[in-house]
C-alpha cells in the first residue's frame, strides 16, 4: 500500500473541499478500499475519512413515505432496520446476501454503489485493464471470462458490477444523493453507473471529488413490499458473489400485475434494470408463461462475452425464480439462506 | 506524518502514537500492540481470521484503518474471558472440539461472540451456519463450531431467563 | 449434537488412549495465547515482504531497486546480486525428498508467483511497499500451461517412488470379454492447499547459530535441509513450531520463502520476519497438480468386474519432479482380474506440485469412484450392491492379505445410518417439498496405513511422575493430545503426570507429520520408549532384595498408575519414586523407536477404509449444488481419541466436497498466473455449505500394522467422499459431469 495523506474533515463541506485535490479518495469503511489498496490496484494520494463527517449515518423517513439511508449507514444496519426491511424487503434480502456478517457491520451504502468490479483482471496490477489504466487494453477480452458480462459490455470493458444491494434498489427507482463543490445534485440510481464504452474508467457519473451522500427510496417503491424478492445463484453457499442475480418486485391488483420492477445483477458493469421485461408483466396473470416472456425481453440485447454464453439463460431462469418467488408473496421472515435458490421456500412450487 | 488517536483495547484505555497511516487495525494489534491472538489469514477480508469487535460489533480488522478508528472500543480474543474464566464461548468451542489447527479460532469464537450478541440467528442451526459464514476454516471443524455457538448461545441466555422469571 | 460414535466400544490400551478427551491445547487455542511463527517479535525485529514474479517463464531484466530502498522504512533490498551465500545450490537434488527452491540463485523465472527479491523494512508497512516499488521489467517467454502442451514422457516414478505404470492381468482381454463396459474421462483441477495460517518464518542469526520460529510438518528434515543449505551444523539449528495453523501437506519440506527469510535476517545481520501474503500461497509453496484420468471398466453379466485401466495424464514444473499418483487406489480397492494404471505427464511453468491432503488418493478416488459408478449403472445395479459386488477380498495387485479391512461393516453401517435402502435406481427420481432435485451417492475411501521412522526419549522422574519428548508436529490433527494419551499408557501414568514435550527441533526426531502416518510412528516411538523406561525400572526393582517384585522376573510386572505390580500377585508392587528413590537415581530414561515392521509389510496390504454416503439437493434449472448430508464410516485401526479423529473425518469429508463442487485454481492460459489465487475466489466451502455430518468409527482390530494397531485418518476423508457426492449429482440430475469442480452451468444443462 503507497503512503498517502490522511484527513479527516470535519463537514461534508470540508470533505468535498478536501476531496477536490486530484489524486484523492474518500474512506468510508474501506471494506474495498483497502483491498485495492493492498493489491496495488487503486494508489490513492490523499484519503478523506468521512468518519467523522455528521449527517451521513441516518436512516430517515420522508413524507412521503419513502427512505433517506445516509452514505455511511452500515449495510448490516440498514438490513436489520425494521422500518426499512418492512418496506424494502427484497433490498434487505440483497444486503443480507452480500459478503459476510463482518464486512456488512462494516460496509457502508455508499461504498457499496461504488464497489469495483471483481474482474480478475483489474485486480492483477500485471494485466491488461482499461479500467485500471485507460487504454492498456482488456485482457479478460480473450482470457478466463466465465463469469463476465454479457450486457452493455465493449470491446474495451467486460468487467460486471459486483453489488447485490444495487440490483434492488435500481429496481425500485433509488435515486442519489451527491454533494459537490458546486452544490447538491440527485441522479437516479439507474442513470448513475455507466456502462464501460470507450471509457470503463469512468464507473459512475460522479464527477471528481463528488460525494455520495445518501440514497433515497421514493415512497411509491414500498408499494412492492408484499411482492419483493431477491435471488442470487453462487458458486458456494454463502460467501461469494453472484454468478447472476435477479430482484423482482410486483405490485398485484385483481390477481393481475399492477406493476412490476426488475433488475438483474451479475450481468453488466451496472445493476441492469430491466423496463421491457416490467412492460411485458403489465396487466399479465402472474405465471409461468409471463414470466418466461419477461425473461425473455430482459435478456434480448445479451450477447456473450466470451466463455459465458451460459450466463444469458440462467439470468433469464433466475429471473423467472425470482418473479415466482415475488408473486408468492414475500415471507414473514427472511430465509435462513437469504436470496439462495437453496433456501427452503416452505411449499412453494418453484420448478416444474 | 505522525498521528495520535486513543483506542480501548480490551478495556484497557491507550494512546497510540501513528507514524503510518496504512497501519491496520490488525497490524496495529499484533505488530505493534503485542496483541497477537487476532490472526492474519487473507488480509483482504476474505476468511474472517482477524474478527475482532469494534465497538461491539464483529468486524475484519484486516480492512480497517487504525487511525479511523480513533476512540473506538476493540475487544480482541485476549480480552474475552473473565480472568481464568474462559467465555462460554471459549469453553464450547473446547467440549464441541470446534477447531483443530487452532488459526482461525479466534476469529471464529469473536465471530461467534458478534453474531450471539447481533441475535438475529436465534436457534436455528441454519441461521448460525449463515452467520457464521464469513470464517473460513480449512480444517473443516464447521459441525463443531456450529454446535459450540448454539450451545454458548443458550448458556449465556440462561442467566437472563433466571431473572425474568 | 453430534455423539462420539463408537468411542464406548473402542478397546483400551490403558487408561488414556481411547478416551474422547478434549484438545490438551485448547485453552492456549481459544484464548490466543497459543504462539504461531508469526506471533513471535524478538527484539530488534525487521520484517521482510517477497516481491514475486508476474511472468511464468523469462528473465527479471530490471528491478527499480532504487525507488525501494527510498521508501521510508526499507532497510534492505535483497536480490540475486546481493544475496548472501548458500553452502549447496537451491537446485541440487541428492534424494527425491528434496525438492529444488526459489532462493535468488539467478534471474531466471520458471512460475508465476516465484520470489524474486527480498525487501525488508522497519515496518510491515514500509517492507510491502518497498516490494510493490520494484516494479520489475522482464523478457517473458510464452508460458506452459496445460496438458497438452509440450513433450509428453512417462515420469519413472510417481509420488514418492511409486512405479508410474502397474500391470495385474490382461485388461484388453478382460474388457473383451465383459458384458457391459464404459470408458469416462474424469478432470481434475490445480489446487492449493491454503492453510489458514501463511507460511511464516521469524528467523535469528547469533553468528552462525540460527533460531527459528517457522510452521513444519517435519522438523528433522527441516532442520537438515537448512543446515545443508547454509553448510552449518544441524546443532546449530534451532527450530520451534509448536503450533501449525494447518499445513495438509505444503508445510511438509521447508520452502524456499522461509529460507528467504533466514537469507535476509543473514543480510541485515537482524532477526527477520517474513510472512506470505496470500496470493503469494498460490506457487513457491506447492499444489496438487491437475490430472486428466482415463479410465475403462467392463463388467460381466453378473456385475462383477472383469477389467479396469486408469491412465492419468498430470504436470510436473518445469524444473523439478512431484508427479501426482492419483492411480494408486485403483490398486487396491476393487477386485478385478485385470488391472492397469498407467502414467504419462508435462512439464508447465508453474512451480513444483507437492502432496497436498491424500495426494494421489484424492484425485484418483475422485475418478474411480466416478467410473465405479458409470459401470454399476451400466450393468442396472445400486452402486452399493456393484461396490460390495467386487469387494476385495485380498489386495488386486499384489494378492496380499489386508492386515485387516473391516470396510463391509462401513458399508452396512454407513448405508443403515444414512436411510440407503429404498434409494430408487435411476436418476433425477427424488424432490424434496422445494422442489430442488434430490441425489444420493456412495463412495469407497482408502488410504494406505504408512508409517516413517521417529523416535521418542521417555522418562520416569524421582517424584513419580514421567516426561515424554518427542520432535512431533500438530497442525491440528491433535498430536498434543492424542500423543500424550500414548505417552502416559506407555509409562503406566495418568496423563496429568507425564509432561509431554513437542514441537521443537531438539528433540527426537518424529517424522514428517504426514501420509496419515504421524500418529502410528510417534506413537510408536513414545510408546517403544516408555516400554524401554518401564522395563529399566523393573529391572531395577526385580534386583532389589528391599523390592516386593525382588526376583519376580520370570513372572514379570505390570505398570499400572504409577506403580509397578507383580503379573502373578498384584497385591505385590510399589511406586516407581520409591524404586528409584531406594536406587538413589533422580530420574530413569528410555528410548523408543517407530518404524514399518517389514516382514509385516511383505505378508500384508495396510490400508484404512471406508465408505461415504452423500446427499445433495440441487437447483434443477440454476444449477446451485449443496451437498445436505454426509455420512461417512471409517476403519482405521485402534482409535486413540475419538474426538480427534471424528474432526479428522469430517476435515476430510469437507475436503471431499471441495474438490467435487467448489475449489479449482483458474489459471490464465497466456500468463499462467492463477487469477484467482485469494480466498476470495478460491472458494473453499464455508460454514453453510455443511449442513449435516456424520462419522462412524467402525471398530477394527489390526494386529499386523504396528504393535498398538493404529493406522491413520486424516486423509482418508477425503476419498470416497468427492465421489460420493459427484455421484450423487449424477443421481439427483441424471447428469453425469466428468470435470471439477462440478460447474453451475453443467448441472443446469447450459455447458458448452
Amino acid at each position: 500500500m503507497n503512503r498517502f495523506d490522511y484527513i479527516r474533515p470535519a463537514t461534508v463541506a470540508e470533505a468535498v473541499a478536501a476531496a477536490a485535490v486530484p489524486g484523492s479518495a474518500y474512506l468510508a469503511a474501506g471494506t474495498n478500499l483497502l483491498d485495492l489498496m493492498k493489491g496495488g490496484v487503486m494508489r490513492p494520494a490523499r484519503l478523506v475519512d468521512l468518519a467523522r463527517v455528521p449527517g451521513l449515518d441516518a436512516i430517515e423517513a420522508l413524507p412521503d413515505g419513502g427512505l433517506r439511508i445516509g452514505a455511511r449507514v452500515r449495510n448490516a444496519d440498514l438490513a436489520y432496520d425494521p422500518g426499512f426491511a418492512r418496506r424494502f424487503p427484497a433490498v434487505a434480502e440483497a444486503l443480507l446476501s452480500g459478503a459476510s456478517a463482518q464486512l456488512r457491520n462494516a460496509a457502508t451504502v455508499g461504498g457499496n454503489l461504488l464497489q469495483r468490479t471483481r474482474c480478475a483482471y483489474f485486480y492483477d496490477p500485471a494485466s491488461a485493464c482499461n479500467k485500471r489504466e485507460p487504454g492498456a487494453g482488456c485482457d479478460a477480452r480473450e482470457g478466463e471470462n466465465r463469469l463476465h458480462a454479457v450486457l452493455g459490455w465493449s470491446e474495451q470493458c467486460i468487467a460486471t458490477h459486483p453489488s447485490d444491494f444495487c440490483v434492488p434498489l435500481v429496481a425500485l427507482g433509488a435515486v442519489v444523493e451527491i454533494e459537490g463543490q458546486a452544490g447538491r445534485r440527485e441522479v437516479p440510481l439507474e442513470e448513475f453507473h455507466r456502462l464501460p464504452g470507450t471509457t470503463p474508467e469512468r464507473e459512475s457519473v460522479l464527477a471528481p471529488g463528488e460525494l455520495v451522500v445518501a440514497v433515497r427510496l421514493p415512497g411509491e417503491a414500498a408499494g412492492f413490499a408484499g411482492h419483493a424478492r431477491y435471488v442470487k445463484l453462487r458458486e458456494r453457499t454463502s460467501y461469494a458473489f453472484a454468478v447472476v442475480s435477479a430482484a423482482a418486485c410486483l405490485r398485484l391488483e385483481d390477481g393481475a400485475i399492477a406493476e412490476a420492477r426488475l433488475a438483474l445483477g451479475g450481468v453488466a458493469a451496472k445493476p441492469w434494470r430491466v423496463p421491457a421485461a416490467e412492460a411485458v408483466l403489465q396487466g399479465a396473470r402472474p405465471g409461468a408463461e409471463a414470466f418466461r416472456q419477461a425473461a425473455e425481453a430482459a435478456l434480448a440485447e445479451a450477447q456473450p462475452s466470451g466463455e459465458n454464453g451460459f450466463k444469458i439463460e440462467l439470468a433469464r431462469r433466475i429471473l423467472v425464480r425470482a418473479l415466482t418467488l415475488a408473486a408468492a408473496g414475500t415471507p414473514e421472515r427472511l430465509p435462513a439462506l437469504p436470496a439462495s435458490p437453496l433456501a427452503s421456500h416452505s411449499g412453494v412450487s418453484l420448478h416444474g | 506524518m505522525s498521528l495520535s488517536i486513543t483506542l480501548t483495547v480490551n478495556a484497557v484505555p491507550r494512546t497510540i502514537a501513528l507514524d503510518d497511516p496504512r497501519v491496520t487495525l490488525l497490524d496495529l494489534l499484533r505488530e505493534r500492540l503485542d496483541l497477537t491472538g487476532t490472526k492474519k489469514g487473507c488480509d483482504r477480508g476474505q476468511c474472517g481470521a482477524c474478527t475482532v469487535l469494534v465497538d461491539g460489533r464483529r468486524v475484519n480488522s484486516c480492512l480497517a484503518l487504525a487511525v479511523s478508528h480513533d476512540g473506538a472500543e476493540v475487544l480482541t480474543i485476549e480480552g474475552l474471558a473473565e480472568g481464568e474464566t474462559p467465555h462460554p464461548v471459549q469453553a464450547a468451542f473446547i467440549e464441541h472440539d470446534a477447531f483443530q489447527c487452532g488459526f482461525c479460532t479466534p476469529g471464529q469464537i469473536m465471530s461467534a461472540v458478534g453474531l450471539i450478541r447481533e441475535g438475529q440467528a436465534g436457534d436455528d442451526p441454519e441461521r448460525v451456519r449463515e452467520g457464521m459464514s464469513g470464517n473460513l476454516c480449512r480444517c473443516g471443524a464447521y459441525q463443531g463450531i456450529t454446535e459450540a455457538v448454539l450451545q454458548a448461545q443458550r448458556r449465556l441466555a440462561e442467566p437472563e431467563q433466571e431473572q425474568a422469571a | 449434537m453430534a455423539e462420539l460414535a463408537g468411542s464406548a466400544t473402542h478397546l483400551r490400551h490403558g487408561s488414556s488412549i481411547g478416551q474422547p478427551l478434549t484438545r490438551r491445547d485448547g485453552l492456549l487455542k481459544v484464548t490466543g495465547q497459543a504462539r504461531y511463527a508469526a506471533d513471535n517479535h524478538p527484539p530488534g525485529m525487521l520484517h521482510a515482504a517477497l516481491a514475486v514474479s508476474s511472468i511464468a517463464r523469462g528473465r527479471v531484466t530490471g528491478l527499480d531497486v532504487e525507488a525501494a530502498r527510498a521508501h521510508p522504512g526499507v532497510v534492505a533490498v535483497m536480490t540475486p546480486a546481493n544475496r548472501p551465500a548458500l553452502a549447496l545450490h537451491p537446485d541440487d537434488k541428492a534424494s527425491p525428498f528434496v525438492f529444488r527452491m526459489d532462493l535468488l540463485q539467478d534471474d531466471m523465472v520458471r512460475y508465476a508467483g516465484q520470489p524474486i527479491a527480498v525487501v525488508i523494512g522497519e515496518t510491515l508497512e514500509a517492507a510491502t511497499e518497498g516490494a510493490a516499488l520494484l516494479a520489475p521489467r522482464y523478457a517473458a517467454e510464452p508460458a506452459r500451461t496445460g496438458l497438452d502442451e509440450g513433450e509428453v514422457f512417462i515420469p519413472p516414478m510417481v509420488g514418492i517412488g511409486a512405479p508410474s505404470e502397474v500391470r495385474h492381468g490382461d485388461v484388453e482381454a478382460g474388457l473383451a470379454a465383459a458384458a457391459a463396459r464404459i470408458e469416462a474421462v474424469y478432470e481434475t483441477p490445480a489446487q492449493y492447499h491454503n492453510a489458514m495460517e501463511p507460511h511464516a518464518i521469524v528467523a535469528a542469526w547469533e553468528g552462525d547459530r540460527l533460531s527459528i520460529d517457522t510452521p513444519s510438518q517435519g522438523l528433522t528434515w527441516a532442520r537438515d535441509r537448512i543446515a545443508g543449505l547454509f553448510g552449518i551444523a544441524v546443532e546449530d539449528i534451532e527450530i520451534r513450531s509448536p503450533f501449525l495453523g494447518g499445513g495438509f501437506g505444503s508445510k511438509g519440506l521447508i520452502a524456499g520463502p522461509q529460507v528467504l527469510g533466514i537469507l535476509a535476517a543473514r543480510l541485515v545481520g537482524r532477526p527477520v520476519k517474513l510472512v506470505l501474503r496470500r496470493e503469494q500461497m498460490y506457487g513457491p509453496v506447492g499444489h496438487r497438480a491437475p490430472t486428466r484420468q482415463t479410465l475403462r471398466l467392463g463388467a460381466d453379466a453378473a456385475g462383477g468386474l472383469t477389467a479396469i485401466q486408469h491412465h492419468v495424464r498430470t504436470a510436473s514444473s518445469s524444473f523439478d519432479d512431484f508427479f501426482e499418483p492419483a492411480g494408486g487406489v485403483t490398486h487396491t480397492l476393487y477386485a478385478s482380474p485385470a488391472i492397469v494404471t498407467t502414467s504419462d505427464a508435462v512439464r508447465l511453468d508453474t512451480g513444483t506440485p507437492m502432496f497436498m491432503r491424500a495426494p494421489g488418493e484424492a484425485s484418483g478416488s475422485i475418478a474411480l469412484e466416478g467410473a465405479i459408478d458409470e459401470m454399476a449403472a451400466a450393468c442396472g445395479m445400486d452402486p452399493l450392491e456393484f461396490r460390495l459386488r467386487n469387494y476385495a477380498e485380498v489386495e488386486p495387485t499384489t494378492g496380499k492379505p489386508f492386515s485387516s479391512k473391516a470396510l463391509r461393516e462401513c458399508y452396512a453401517q454407513g448405508a443403515a445410518r444414512f436411510g440407503w435402502a429404498g434409494r430408487p435406481l435411476a436418476p433425477r427420481q427424488m424432490r424434496d417439498a422445494d422442489g430442488l432435485l434430490v441425489g444420493w451417492g456412495v463412495g469407497t475411501a482408502t488410504f494406505p496405513a504408512l508409517m516413517f521412522q521417529g523416535q521418542a526419549r521417555a522418562v520416569l522422574r524421582a517424584d513419580g511422575s514421567g516426561v515424554v519428548e518427542i520432535g512431533a508436529q500438530d497442525m491440528g490433527q491433535g498430536a498434543w493430545t492424542a500423543l500424550a494419551q500414548i505417552a502416559a499408557d506407555s509409562l503406566g501414568l495418568g496423563i496429568d503426570q507425564v509432561e509431554f514435550r513437542a514441537g521443537h527441533s531438539g528433540l527426537p526426531d518424529a517424522g514428517i507429520a504426514g501420509g496419515s502416518a504421524h500418529t502410528a510412528t510417534a506413537g510408536m516411538a513414545i510408546h517403544g520408549a516408555g516400554a524401554d523406561a518401564i522395563a529399566r525400572l523393573a529391572e531395577l526393582a526385580m534386583a532389589d532384595g528391599r523390592s516386593p517384585l525382588f526376583g519376580a522376573g520370570n513372572a514379570g510386572v505390570v505398570a499400572r498408575e504409577g506403580r509397578l505390580l507383580r503379573r502373578d500377585d498384584e497385591s505385590r508392587g510399589e511406586t516407581y519414586a520409591e524404586i528409584l528413590a531406594r536406587a538413589g537415581l533422580g530420574e530413569i530414561e528410555g528410548r523408543g523407536t517407530g518404524a514399518m515392521d517389514p516382514a509385516a509389510q511383505e505378508h500384508y496390504a495396510m490400508h484404512a477404509h471406508g465408505a461415504v454416503f452423500a446427499e445433495v439437493k440441487v437447483d434443477p434449472e440454476l444449477g446451485q449444488i449443496r451437498a445436505t448430508r454426509l455420512v461417512g464410516a471409517f476403519a482405521a485401526g485402534r482409535i486413540i481419541n475419538p474426538r480427534m479423529v471424528q474432526s479428522q473425518y469430517y476435515g476430510g469429508m469437507i475436503w471431499g466436497v471441495s474438490f467435487a463442487l467448489h475449489e479449482a485454481a483458474v489459471v490464465d492460459p497466456r500468463s499462467g498466473r492463477v487469477m484467482n489465487a485469494n480466498l476470495g475466489e478460491y472458494h473453499v466451502p464455508v460454514n453453510a455449505d455443511l449442513p449435516s455430518l456424520e462419522a462412524i468409527l467402525v471398530e477394527e482390530v489390526d494386529p499386523h500394522v504396528n504393535a498398538l494397531g493404529i493406522k491413520g485418518v486424516g486423509e482418508i476423508g477425503v476419498t470416497g467422499s468427492a465421489g460420493a457426492v459427484a455421484n450423487a449429482v449424477w443421481h439427483a440430475t441424471g447428469v453425469r459431469v466428468r470435470r471439477f469442480p462440478i460447474a453451475v452451468e453443467a448441472v443446469a444443462g447450459l455447458a458448452g
